[in-house]
This record gives structure tokens, sequence and C-alpha cells, in this order.
């Protein structure tokens, strides 16, 4: 299909699959329920989802095949954010134009700081990258305030050019769409208790991140993917064999850089407001964690990176001491109290400190992220169901 | 006039004279060896074919097209392929994948920004991987992680890459170096093979005289920074300055 095998045309529907039927996935808890607190199927989430698995698809292009560890992702993301705000607050209020600019004005200061940071490889060359993303935070703070809006960031106001649309009339909140589709328009599905959104941001997102996840796979298979492959596995013998190694990597950190800036496009689009601290270097280390929690290298890993992390931190942050409270009601009091005082930080605020215990579980026990965890399920579930057939010995997968 | 012509090549690294006036040339589709005790530039000699060291004076030319200055990649391009003294290979990839890597670089040169087809539809560099791959008998093991095989094997894979490419010069540093005598003859006959087969021209930076002995066509004897002899393998055994040379007569 589409110029896929049959094993990646799979898991492209399986992506597709997913996508489509995530409003139902994320809303397991009929509404009116105790548990309903803990449905993700709201727009707002459900469209970082799908934005942060196009920046995780992005980033693994680079980390996962080069190897090379960028530290500063995060200032592709914020550069397309705000090239995306600006065609908001000059063109038109349709999210295209800002879409557009935002992967080509990404896709430019990628260039500029690959270039640059291609020279050196292994941790100068995250530290270079890092530097690079902090040097552009701070601008963006600072200096750069009648661009970026500095603290306050930007918004679309009333008085914007706007060239291509109509004025806004005064008091009317400014909306972005696509051909008169307002990103936060949603159709409200009601099935007995439960209730599904469907909202046009997030399909709009999800449209995009398929397309984005089809891409990674055409180059994970192709050519530039094999020898991008090579640049991790052993660059001496690949310069050796005839191949200059750094436009190969340069080319890849560009690709990645253009994934972060639509990924910056997207939030633009769907929030409209841009800020600088899109462009911490938390936000950097989160697509590493996204990427190396999922499995860094595979297809689908950094997709299931992306999902894992911001379902549950908006999961855990969800939870304050009345909830727990109530979960342990059921012990005597003293008891309660302990639990309660056990688990409490790490819910709420604390959802950094489960992230990173659960961070450093994943990277001990599976190296290979999420991903390899469901391989050995998969292949423990084929053994137990090779011994009840008798069969006896199980065959090894093949590795991938 | 050879397809490799060293000219008067000097390379000093603080007090030490590496190479002297080191003059040789590889006359083309003859196996010809550099051998020479250790210390005796060997190496440093090698590095000033492949762009890894510049002479402070003196040319390397091949075909007529200055070495110097080049970095790897293009010397590479312009048809010399060099086998390391541990076999370099792709590690974490397959043995097929390997040699097809070898394949792209030289179908589409030192960069193509090749990233929509796959490589499953390139059906002229399968065939070629696969050819690569029975030439040097490894056609079973086509999909293995290259990490795995043994030393010999990954050896033999390394001469596919190499051969891969059609190289007008293979360049071979030690390439028995650390290998059981088994595994030496193997290799021996490997390159005794493809030199018949194909009539590569080969520089051999060799150690073992048993290897030199049954591939070479001419010898270059190094020493201290210097070619002492140069001359057919017969002659080599007995030549008193060789002997001097390696019993370590050599400066009074």
């Amino acid at each position: 299909m589409f110029g896929l095998d049959k094993k990646d045309s799979g898991l492209l529907l399986m992506v597709i699959a997913l996508t489509i039927l995530a409003p139902f996935i994320l809303n397991p808890f009929p509404e009116n329920s105790a548990m309903a607190q803990f449905n993700a199927g709201y727009p707002d989430l459900m469209q970082r989802l799908v934005i942060f698995g196009i920046f995780a698809i992005g980033f693994n292009i680079l980390f996962g095949l080069t190897g090379y560890l960028s530290f500063g992702h995060a200032a592709f993301l914020g550069v397309g954010s705000y090239a995306g705000i600006w065609m908001i607050k000059l063109l038109t209020l349709n999210i295209i134009p800002a879409i557009v600019a935002s992967i080509i004005v990404a896709g430019l200061f990628s260039l500029l700081v690959g270039w640059i940071s291609l020279r050196r490889s292994g941790i100068y060359f995250s530290i270079l990258t890092l530097a690079f993303a902090q040097m552009s935070y701070s601008l963006a703070y600072s200096v750069l305030t009648p661009i970026t809006g500095g603290e306050t960031g930007l918004q679309p106001k009333v008085n914007d050019p706007r060239i291509l649309d109509a004025a806004l009339e005064e008091g009317v909140t400014p909306r972005a769409n696509l051909f008169g589709m307002f990103m936060n328009d949603s159709f409200e599905l009601s099935l007995g208790g439960w209730v599904f959104t469907f909202n046009a941001g997030y399909y709009i997102s999800a449209i995009l991140m398929v397309i984005a996840f089809y891409i990674s796979i055409r180059i994970f298979r192709s050519p530039f993917g094999l020898m991008l492959r090579a640049v991790k596995s052993n660059q001496q013998r690949l310069n050796y064999t005839g191949v200059e190694s750094r436009p190969y990597t340069l080319a890849a950190f560009v690709i990645s850089g253009m994934y972060a800036g639509l990924a910056g496009g997207l939030l633009v689009a769907m929030d409209t407001q841009a800020g600088a601290e899109r462009m911490f270097w938390t936000a950097s280390g989160e697509v590493v964690l996204m990427t190396i929690l999922g499995g860094a290298g595979t297809l689908i890993g950094p997709v299931l990176g992306a999902g894992f992390i911001k379902y549950f931190e908006n999961i855990v942050s969800k939870i304050n001491e009345t909830i727990l409270q109530a979960w342990f009601s059921f012990l005597p009091d003293g008891l309660q109290d302990f639990f309660v005082a056990i688990f409490y930080p790490f819910i709420g605020k604390g959802w950094h400190l489960t992230l990173g215990i659960i961070f450093m579980l994943v990277v001990i026990f599976l190296p290979g992220g999420l991903m390899e965890g469901g391989q050995r399920l998969s292949n423990l579930f084929r053994r137990n169901k090779d011994t009840d057939q008798g069969a006896g010995k199980s065959q090894p997968a093949p590795a991938e | 006039m050879g397809i490799l012509e060293v000219k008067d090549v000097n390379k000093r690294f603080g007090g030490l004279q590496a190479l002297s006036n080191v003059n040789l040339s590889v006359e083309e589709g003859t196996v010809h060896a550099i051998i020479g005790p250790n210390g005796a530039g060997k190496s440093t000699l090698l590095n000033c074919f492949i762009g890894k060291l510049d002479p402070d004076t003196g040319s390397v030319m091949f075909n007529g097209t200055s070495l110097l200055g080049l970095k790897p990649h293009q010397i590479n391009q312009l048809g010399v392929s060099r086998v390391f003294q541990t076999p370099e290979i792709f590690t974490d990839l397959t043995v097929f994948e390997n040699v097809m890597i070898a394949c792209f670089a030289k179908r589409d040169g030192s960069f193509e920004l090749n990233a929509i087809p796959s490589v499953s539809s390139q059906t002229d560099i399968q065939e070629k991987a696969e050819q690569m791959l029975i030439d040097v008998n490894m056609i079973d093991k086509r999909g293995e992680e290259a990490a795995s095989l043994s030393r010999g094997d990954k050896r033999r894979l390394e001469m596919a890459m190499c051969l891969a490419q059609d190289p007008k010069l293979l360049l071979l540093d030690e390439p028995t170096a650390g290998m059981a005598r088994a595994d030496t003859n193997n290799t021996i006959d490997l390159l005794k093979e493809i030199q018949e087969a194909r009539g590569i021209t080969m520089a051999i930076i060799e150690h073992d005289m048993h290897v030199v002995f049954s591939l070479a066509e001419k010898i270059t004897v190094l020493a201290q920074g210097t070619p002492i002899v140069e001359d057919v393998p017969e002659n080599i055994k007995g030549h008193p300055k060789v002997q001097e040379a390696y019993l370590g007569g050599a400066h009074v």
C-alpha cells in the first residue's frame, strides 16, 4: 500500500485506526462516574497527543537513525510557533499559511543550527544544540521582544493587519480556522452515559500526524535512511566507503527540524498563542524522554512515548489530596493518612517525580523502550502458545 | 608510470623522522607489499595514501590525481578502497545491508538525498550486493547481523564491501593481523582468488612474511622510514640488507 510492504502498511493502518478512534479510546469512563475526571478525550489534550507525536516522530529521524542526540529541538518548535502566529497576525486566521510558514522557517533555522552543531559529534553536538536552544529562549524573552512578545508572548489581536481576512469586529474572539471550519469546533456524541467529543482541530492535527508518520516510514526504508543508520553504526567505515556523512546528518537534522516546526505551527493553530517557554530546555528534554521511553529508532515507539507522557501527565496531575483520601478511605484512619502521605509527592505537581521514576525503570529494564516491552510480552505470549500446542521449541523472532 | 606514485615523501613527528625520501611506484594489476620491522613507518606511509596524514614534502599521485589534502570519501570515490587492520563494518546492520551501502556509495556518489524510494525497490543494487556475497561465499549469512560474524567472516564481508565498489586500488593494512593460522590461510586464498578473478591492484602493508611471500609480486622493504630494497619475493628472502634490517643491525 502506497509503496510500503505488508508489515509497514499494517503499522500505518494501525496508527490511522488509533487516531480516528481516539475520542472513544481516551474516554473509557461514563460522564457522571467518579472516574470521569480521568477521561482524556477532550479536544485540548487530544490535540496535544498528536502534535507531540509529530514532534517525536521528527526527533526520531535524527536521534533514532543517526544517533545524534539533539538537546535543543524545542527551539525549532518555538521558532515554528512564532512563524505561525505571525502568519495569523499578518495574513489570515486560516491555518494553512501558519503551518506552511512554521515548517519553512523552522527548516531554515535548523539548517543554520545544524550547519554549525554538526561539526562536532557525541556530547559536544548535544551541548551545542542545547546552547543554541537556550540562546533562542533567552533572546525571545529579552532582546527580541518586538518580534516575540517577550514574557507575554503573542496572541492575535483585533487591530492586527490580517491582510487576507476581513478585519475582526470589536468584541469578537479571533478563532483559527480552515476555510471556515474553526479549530475549536466540536461535535459531541452521547451514547448512554458516555459523551464522546469529535474536534475539528484534533482531526486536522491527526491527519497531519498520519502523513508525517507515513513520510517517516518512507525515510526509514529508503537508501537515505540506510545511510543514516550507517552513520550511527560506523562513521569511519562510511567515510572510507566513499560517503560523506555531514550532508546526510545535516539533511536528517533539517528534516527533523521541519517536523518540530510543523508541531509548533499546529500548536499555534490550535490555541492561537506563542510564548518563549516552548523553547525552554525542559521542552527539549521532554521530546528526548518521549523518544527513548517509546523506543528510539523504532517507527511507532516515539508516537507511543509522546502519547504515554502527555496522557499520564494529564491524568497524574489531576489527582489531588482529596482524591487520594477517597481512594484510601477503606483503610483505618492512621493507615489512610500514611498511604496518602506516601503517594502525595507523586501526584499533582509531583508528576515529574513519577515521570522520572518511570523513565529510570524503563531505561534500566527496557533499554529499547515501550516497544521492547511490547515485543517481550508478545514473545512470552507466543512461547506460551507454542508450549500449549506442544510445539516444543519456539522460534526466536528475527531481529529487526 | 604506476597507478600509485609516491615521490620524495618526508614526514617528521617532532624529533622523529618517520619517513625520509620515500619513493614508491605500484604498477597496475600487481600485488605490491610493503614490509618492514616495527616502527619502520609502514602505517605512516599508508596514512599518507588515505588522507589521514599529509606529508611534509613530496607527492602522492593516484592515476594522475594528487591524493594530498583529500578527504577519505573523496579518495574512495577516486577508486581507492581500504581494508582495515581490524575489520571495519557496520556492526548494527545485516550482512546484506553492509554490502548494499557500498553499492549505493558506488552508484550515487558521496551524497544523494534518496529518501522516497524504498531500498527493496532498488533492484540493481540488490542484485549486485547478492552477487558480491556469492563471490565471497557468504550468501547464506545475508540476513545475519554483522556483529555476530566470526572474525574471518567479518574480513570477508569487508572485502565484499570493497569489491562492490570495483576499486582500482585496494589498500590492505595488515589484513591478517591477530588471526589464527587457519584464518590467515583462508584470507590469503580469498585475496588470491580476488586477484586472479579481477586483477585488482593491491598494496599490502604486512608484518607476516608468510602472507607477503604467498601473495606479493613485488616487495618494498622499509626500514627507519626509508625503502631499502625493492624487488621480487625470491630476491628479498636472502637479501643481506633485509636480514640486517630485521635482525637489527641497521644502525651501527
